[in-house]
């Protein structure tokens, strides 16, 4: 049986939870069928309908006033509990910064074997083990493990790697409730205080994801679409120097061999041609991304995906389609 | 040439790579375009022990040894010359002969601050008449009382608008010729000693050179260094460490610039090919890298010896002398491979050429050098 | 304050930003690849020698790996550590995650402490779990993701970030607190702690001061067993597209779903 923690704040279930659930279900054909979706809180019973749309065979709510506000302690010791009373095979968690405390502590409880941050997941035919396959060194290696002998093989998995299933909004499954023990002795870290998080602009050399722009953008004005692009990315942005030596950006934002060396996972580079450096100041990008009017500007030969053609139109349309397939998975807290 | 290091060797320079990188590598543009005096890396430098390193722990140094000095300025200098030459005539030229010539009291009043990096040191030994031709001190001392009265002026002083204190070469008896010159320990405050303007420079930008000149400057007679007539003897002496740390200098210039260019070469393409792979850049290289070797065994052969007190004046110059041609020979080879780029300030390589320079020239200039190392020969 | 004694657990980590993988071979190239301090174990002794600096506390370093681990331990004494110490077997090697914290925890309670810290985790094996787990087997609370750290008293308040928010929390010592970059500016070693004290003794802990059956350690011992690592290939060749715009903007959008890049906030 696998098991899926899903991960709810304030009442509002996440969607790596849902997401995990669609991957189990289909590992589960390997297997004996069974998905058990486990969410923790106090008076939640109603996200059951929720959880049924998405493909488990059994919920379980573990409910307590004590596990109304995440602590690691308490959610801790309620799972630990549902899963020796459930003695599931697999344990899934979602590798939000909650799961990614709450995995290693219960593994440690439960005695048996974590791997966090899992890009696949998949049963061997012979030994119906779970292969589980994640980066490490920085990314530079991947690696297979297996969890052969302890129970449950755990795996965390960070939101987005595996897709949201459609949900069935006719699918009904029967919950059952779960009343952990738990007491205050039980909660060591107390909460004193929560602060909401002001996103920060993050000096571009931090920037997982950067859209730049160069002279091929053409005013300062223009670079309101980059801005808008990136900020829906979940970036920042930047430029060559051009497009500094034109007053469109401060020096800060300047990428090259006399501003500053990125290695984002994406780099963007809009109406850049690419000199050497600029080239010197983002060619160990991972993922390169060029729109050009000029197929030969030197940036088309180091890009892994070259657009050759008007910037403009390009980054409009892909700004709306990136609105358009973000309102999909919308429903998620703040 | 790792293998003539010891393990706290090894591990100060790791140290010294990281401070390099971490704080003097994003100050370097800065100080060589705006003329910067990176006071924040001599604070940083003093936090951490640097600024006093080849001294006992029992006189307030870090208990270091002189090839551990001159690796720090080696390191420092692979990102900014200017950075390096602070840190080697403050501990060359003034924390050094405090520490051999100076008295009780003045190693505590001013050796123990200096090597804490509380004070910044220099030397002023030049004067406008006075540079190669060093004995023809112009610069002279008079016992009046409980002070020896200063006048005259001493030119191209290295730390000059930032030091707190200096030694200063005077002549106290013109008849007896060099062996009429004195040292002096010079506080910045002292009635009668004003500091001129920083000069406008080729090179090493960031480093405050200036003119001293002194108005019947009143020097307490407890601040002369060793005895009357032991002024020349001093200077010349001292000198010998400071033309290693010059050697370091050069040394460190002249790797920083081959390994921008180790870095360009694999990036730049013409003719469809990185310009790496053509046999003439590949030979420019290999004979920029042998010099570069041959000049580092030259100034650690040198700090070797003076750690073993076996220096000779011979193998200070002529690691001074062979790693300042290097550097200059490295850098505008660098700044030719690098092409049209390279001329411009995008890149570092013009900046170290320019820095490379005056190596040939302070401390002594590679004349001196030449004469220094014949005379040692030819007796 | 009293006599507060702090365990830093460190890792010696090869600097996996300058691990490439050749463009060609599509493999790991670890030449001339230093072996440092995990950064944000250097983080957490920081905090460690922040707190000995204010109140007097005892810092002790320790680090399990092969003997060149005493490299880390040098370093740390440079920065300032009081003691050090290297767990060091070959039973230990292959431990995973929770072998290894199993090994620490051992360790830290034959040491004695009245707080523990760790980086949040380390860059090669990036999982983030020992920490956690060591907390865990001396049953003991944890904080994880601290940003900011005070004691009070017998209380340990820290700032913790999660997701989509900063936690203050605080707890009782003994407890482990992991360490994020964004606490603190790690200081550099010193130069007088050098030289003259390089020979400081560090205490080697292996097996037969630990004293683990050899079917619970290492290899054998793990739970989790490496089946295979591969690297993800070389570089393939980049695409070039000409056509209209909107379809350009499609191709780009399913990029970034195929290489995972698009995030959700």
């Amino acid at each position: 049986m696998i098991m899926v923690y899903c991960e709810q704040r304030n009442g509002e279930l996440l969607n790596v939870g849902l997401e995990l659930i669609g991957k189990a279900v289909e590992l589960s054909k390997d297997l004996d069928g069974e998905v058990t979706a486990v969410v923790c809180g106090n008076k939640i019973t109603q996200l059951s309908d929720k959880i049924s749309q998405y493909g488990a065979t059994r919920i379980i709510i573990v409910e307590h006033p004590l596990l109304e506000k995440y602590t690691v302690d308490a959610y801790t010791e309620a799972l630990y509990q549902v899963i020796t009373s459930e003695n599931p095979d697999i344990l899934l968690l979602g590798a939000t910064l909650t799961g990614r405390e709450l995995g290693p502590r219960l593994a440690a409880r439960l005695r048996t074997g974590l791997t966090a941050d899992c890009t696949n997941l998949e049963i061997d035919p012979e030994s119906k083990l779970l292969l589980m396959t994640r980066p490490a060194f920085g990314g530079n290696l991947m690696a297979t493990i297996i969890c052969p002998e302890r129970r449950p093989q755990m795996a965390t998995i960070r939101p987005g790697v595996f897709p949201l299933p459609k949900p069935d909004t006719q699918r009904e499954v029967e919950a059952y409730v779960f009343t952990p023990k738990l007491s205050e002795e039980d909660i060591k870290v107390k909460v004193q205080q929560i602060i909401a998080k002001v996103r920060k602009h993050k000096d571009i050399t931090a920037e997982k994801i950067i859209v730049a722009g160069g002279r091929g953008v053409g005013s300062k004005e223009n670079f309101e679409l980059l801005e808008e692009l990136a900020e829906l990315l979940g970036g920042g942005i930047a430029g060559s120097r051009a497009a500094v030596d034109e007053g469109w950006l401060p020096k800060d934002l300047q990428v090259g061999q006399t501003g500053k060396v990125v290695r984002p996972k994406l780099y963007i580079a809009i109406g850049i041609s690419g000199a050497i450096q600029h080239l010197a100041g983002m060619q160990e990008s991972e993922y390169i991304i060029a729109i050009n009017k000029d197929p030969e500007a030197p940036i088309m030969k180091i890009a892994d995906l070259a657009i050759v053609g008007d910037w403009k139109p390009i980054v409009r349309r892909l700004i709306q389609q990136l609105k358009q397939t973000m309102n999909i998975q919308e429903e998620k807290i703040s | 040439m790792d293998y003539l290091l010891t393990k706290e060797q090894l591990l100060a320079r790791e140290l010294f790579r990281e401070f390099a990188e971490k704080e003097v590598k994003p100050l370097a543009q800065k100080v060589d375009e705006d003329e910067y005096f990176p006071t924040e890396t001599v604070e940083k430098m003093a936090e951490i022990g640097m600024m006093g390193i080849p001294f006992p722990k029992e006189v307030g140094g870090a208990g270091g040894d002189y090839l551990t000095y001159i690796i720090a300025v080696e390191e420092i200098a692979k990102y900014c010359a200017t950075t390096a030459i602070i840190l080697s005539a403050h501990t060359s030229l003034c924390c050094y002969p405090i520490y051999m010539w100076g008295t009780e009291h003045q190693k505590e009043k001013y050796l123990r601050p200096l090597l804490r990096g509380e004070y910044l040191g220099a030397f002023a030994l030049t004067e406008p008449n006075a540079g190669s031709d060093a004995g023809n001190q112009q610069t002279t001392a008079k016992l009046v009382g409980d002070y020896y009265v200063l006048n005259g002026s001493k030119v191209f002083i290295t730390n000059g608008g930032k030091a707190d204190v200096f030694i200063v070469f005077a002549m106290t008896d013109k008849s007896k010729g060099t062996k009429g010159i004195s040292a002096f320990i010079v506080e910045k405050g002292f009635e009668g000693f004003k500091i001129g303007k920083p000069e406008r420079k080729l090179g090493i930008r960031g480093s405050s050179t200036t003119e001293l000149i002194f108005e019947d400057c009143k020097v307490p007679k407890e601040n002369l260094l060793g005895s009357e007539g032991m002024g020349f003897k001093i200077a010349l002496q001292t000198l010998d460490g400071g033309r290693i740390g010059v050697g370091a200098q050069a040394l460190g210039i002249a790797e920083g610039a081959i390994a921008e260019v180790l870095k360009y070469v694999k990036e730049r393409k013409q003719f469809s090919k990185p310009i790496g792979s053509f046999q003439g850049i590949q030979w420019y290289i290999a004979d920029m890298i042998t010099k570069t070797e041959a000049a580092k065994l030259l100034v650690y052969n040198a700090a070797l010896k003076k750690d073993r007190g076996i220096l000779t004046s011979a193998d200070a110059a002529m690691a001074k002398k062979f790693a300042s041609d290097v550097a200059m020979e490295v850098t505008t080879q660098a700044v030719q491979i690098f092409g049209g780029y390279g001329y411009t300030k995008d890149y570092p390589v013009e900046r170290m050429m320019r820095d490379a320079k005056i190596t040939q020239i302070y401390e002594g200039t590679n004349e001196v050098q030449k004469m220094v190392i014949a005379s040692h020969y030819i007796k | 304050m009293m006599s507060f004694r702090i365990i830093v657990f460190a890792k010696q980590v090869p600097d996996t930003t300058e691990v490439r993988v050749d463009p060609i071979k599509g493999t790991l190239i670890r030449d001339g690849v230093k072996s440092i301090m995990n950064p944000e174990d250097k983080n957490a002794l920081e905090v460690a020698l922040q707190l000995k600096d204010k109140y007097g506390a005892k810092v002790t370093v320790i680090t399990m790996g092969p003997p060149s681990a005493e490299a880390i331990l040098r370093e740390s004494y440079a920065m300032g550590a009081d003691e050090a110490v290297l767990i060091t077997d070959p039973l230990y090697a292959g431990s995973d995650t929770w072998v290894t914290s199993m090994i620490l925890a051992k360790a830290a309670q034959m040491m004695g402490f009245d707080l523990i810290l760790t980086g949040r985790q380390a860059i090669d094996g990036d999982t983030a779990q020992v920490g956690i787990e060591i907390a865990e087997h001396l049953k003991i609370p944890v904080i994880a993701y601290a940003v900011d750290l005070k004691i009070e008293g017998e209380r340990v308040i820290v700032t913790r970030e999660l997701d989509n928010t900063y936690e203050v929390v605080s707890t009782r010592i003994p407890c482990l607190v992991t360490c994020t970059k964004e606490l603190n500016k790690p200081r550099y070693m010193r130069v007088e702690n050098i030289f003259g004290y390089f020979d400081r003794p560090i205490s080697i802990f292996n097996n037969s001061v630990l004293k683990f059956d050899k079917n619970e350690v290492g290899l054998v011992g793990s739970p989790t067993k490496v089946r295979r690592t591969f690297t993800k290939g070389p570089k393939e060749q980049g695409t070039i597209f000409n056509g209209t715009a909107d379809e350009a903007a499609e191709l780009i959008l399913s990029k970034l779903k195929a290489e995972k890049l698009i995030s959700e906030q």
